[in-house]
């Protein structure tokens, strides 16, 4: 029995509605802004996990990308800003099955919340980071981010950034994350499978997303969202494996996105729960 | 192993009671950092939490403890961190994430003197007000200040009661004194310690309202796993949890966050009297300062003055009620803490000018003497 087309149209769901909060769309971000593809990246590899929905939490910061917890339809908590991965970190030692995402922004996790991301991934904490690093602090209009890049214009650098950003997948390697990996939000299928392999390895995981600000960023910088996408896919390099050392963002020399790191080392609850509840690893 | 409960005689210091106490009441999470004097919390947790299958986890900084708690707490573990001053004012934004999420916690500060790194091995009671107000916005919390380390075993059962409660956090404003001193406390058996777990949603889980009240203005609250996927923000938000920008949300809001502590002030606020019931003047005072206090209403009925002391037990809320109704009979209050002037303002203005008020306070670093409470009730008496 063939159903009338019009009727199957109108019964069809976008795949991801059952992850989405549909009573809270529209959304608040902006046209043209990424942050939108590296959620539906995340929602997509959730899905794909095959781990029932409640057996995840998504935490996020504040900031555009900090709204992220308020749009899925799981237990979702919009925090402090900066505090985040703390909340996160309760989270996943109360409860160590519950998988934890991450999913704030730049100025959240690396500037207010840099100390924590450090701690977390030297603790080897067993959640998965997502930073949407749109090089500036969007929510508030603009303003220098400690990701910007040397030179950059924002609404508080006006004559240009005096300040070099940090070159985050080497914090993390450096502070001891065991799952690194870099994409833009162009790249929305390698994108979803780093978060699925992120939620699957054991340990503290952190995927950086080049993403666009064309209003708070593109706008003072002379570079429109299209400009943005287009260095995205004209000056990356995909690069798996490469030394974290090279991983600055300077599309002059290209910029290089792939899986950096992947390995297997206990987790913080693995060890507190074997040392401390002489429970077996 | 050791058991959560343990049973019999102890001669602890006021930190180790507190976290026996913790431990008799169910707690299970503990997210701490170092910090003189409050320290011995979290060592004692630390030891005490495995025996009970509990974590305990040692943060970057109190503001990660702080936020540390609020997401064990989600998973319905009952959870605490413990600090003193700057630590304390390192928790404080989160303090009001923990109030709008209407997230139960309990929050051990172990008083020290300040302002700033003062006198950090040296008790003082001067942060009490910024218990009550040290977030920034309009809300209610609990406030409890034990005498003892006695008190410290119980009144830490009594917080997490309280804050499980009315999920609210609850502060327990203990000081260097209480928490370094050690005296006999009796754990008394298992059977004979009342806990209480926070109200759980029961029925539908499809548009489960989060905030939506339940008893007592307090709504059921889920655990992360149970299927009720709640959205939790610190944004001004509906019963459902969403944040919604409008004047009416905030008043809706509000109302809920502020009634379940305002319209159950009966069952929150404890206090203790001494010598009350022909006093003429009273003495208001709690914690520490309040063993002064004894000695002065003692020596004082000695001389023939009559003297009592309303103690207050949970400091926030206030008894303004209590105080209001006192100040009709007696001649004067004398509030005795140990800072500059802070509880002695909230006792002025229940008196309503009906009653005199003394205020005996000191810098801090040490006891106030009982004579200098002597000195402020002969000029009560003497004032015409």
């Amino acid at each position: 029995m063939t159903k009338n087309v019009k009727q199957q149209a109108g019964e069809a769901k976008h795949p991801l509605e059952d992850l989405v909060r549909m009573d809270r769309i529209p959304h608040i971000w902006c046209s043209g802004c990424g942050i939108g593809s590296v959620f539906s990246s995340c929602l997509t590899a959730i899905k794909n996990t095959g781990i029932d929905y409640s057996k995840f939490a998504m935490v996020s910061g504040i900031g555009c990308s900090g709204r992220g917890a308020g749009y899925i339809n799981i237990d979702s908590f919009h925090t402090t800003h900066g505090r985040a991965i703390p909340f996160a970190t309760g989270i996943k030692m109360a409860n160590p099955d519950i998988n934890v995402i991450v999913f704030s922004g730049d100025g959240d996790l690396f500037a207010i919340g840099g100390n924590h991301f450090i701690h977390a991934a030297r603790r080897n904490m067993d959640i998965t980071v997502i930073c949407v690093n749109n090089m500036i602090y969007g929510m508030t209009g603009g303003q220098v981010a400690a990701t910007t890049p040397y030179l950059a214009r924002s609404a508080t650098t006006e004559a240009g950034n005096p300040e070099s950003p940090f070159n985050l997948p080497l914090l993390a390697y450096a502070a001891g994350a065991t799952y690194i990996a870099r994409w833009t939000m162009l790249h929305t299928r390698d994108l979803a499978d780093a978060i699925v392999a992120a939620i699957h390895r054991k340990g503290f995981s952190f995927i950086e997303v080049l993403s666009p600000c064309p209003i708070n960023y593109g706008r003072r910088n002379k570079e429109k969202s299209i400009d943005t996408l287009k260095n995205y896919h004209d000056k990356t390099i995909i690069k798996n494996g490469a030394d974290p050392v090279t991983l600055d963002i300077d599309y002059g020399k290209g910029v290089i996105l792939g899986k950096f790191v992947d390995i297997d080392k206990p987790t913080h609850d693995e060890k507190y729960r074997k040392i401390y509840l002489r429970e077996k690893e | 192993m050791k058991s959560a409960v343990l049973t019999g005689e102890h001669f602890i210091n006021g930190d180790e009671a507190c976290a026996e106490g913790a431990i008799a009441a169910g707690c299970m999470f503990f997210a701490g950092y170092p910090i003189t004097p409050a320290t011995e919390v979290a060592e004692q947790m630390a030891l005490r939490l495995p025996d009970v299958g509990g974590t305990f986890i040692q943060m970057e900084d109190e503001i990660a403890a702080m936020t540390c708690i609020l997401g064990s707490a989600w998973t319905g573990a009952k959870s605490m961190t413990a600090t003193s001053g700057p630590g304390f004012s390192l928790m404080m934004e989160t303090v009001g994430l923990a109030v709008v999420t209407e997230t139960p916690c309990v929050v051990v500060n172990v008083q020290r003197s300040g302002p700033s790194t003062g006198l950090p091995t040296q008790g003082a009671q001067a942060d009490m007000m910024q218990a009550k107000w040290g977030s920034h916005g309009d809300y209610e919390i609990i406030a409890i200040a034990p005498s003892s380390p006695q008190e410290m075993f119980n009144l830490t059962i009594t917080a997490f009661n309280l804050s499980e409660t009315y999920r609210v956090p609850v502060f327990i404003m203990s000081d260097e004194i209480v928490g370094h001193m050690s005296e006999k406390v009796v754990i008394p058996p298992a059977g004979k310690i009342r806990t209480v777990s926070r109200p759980k949603p029961k029925g539908r889980k499809e548009n489960f309202k989060p905030y939506a009240p339940g008893p007592k203005g307090v709504a059921p609250m889920p655990a992360i796993g149970e299927g009720y996927n709640v959205h939790v923000t610190g944004l001004t938000h509906d019963e459902k949890g969403y944040p919604v920008m409008s004047v009416d949300t905030q008043k809706e809001m509000m109302a809920r966050l502020l009634g379940k502590i305002r319209n159950n002030l009966q069952d929150i606020i404890l206090t203790e009297d001494y010598q009350l019931a022909d006093a003429e003047i009273v003495l208001i005072s709690y914690g520490v300062a309040a063993r002064t206090s004894y000695t002065a209403v003692q020596t004082a009925r000695r001389m023939g003055i009559k003297a009592g002391l309303l103690r207050l037990i949970t400091v926030w809320p206030f008894p303004d009620d209590r105080i209001q109704a006192l100040a009709e009979q007696v001649k004067a209050f004398v509030t005795v803490e140990i800072n500059m002037g802070q509880i002695c303002r909230e006792v002025q203005r229940c008196a309503q000018g009906r009653a005199r008020t003394y205020f005996v306070g000191h810098p801090g670093g040490a006891i106030i003497p009982p004579a200098d409470v002597m000195a402020a009730i002969k000029e009560a008496m003497q004032a015409k």
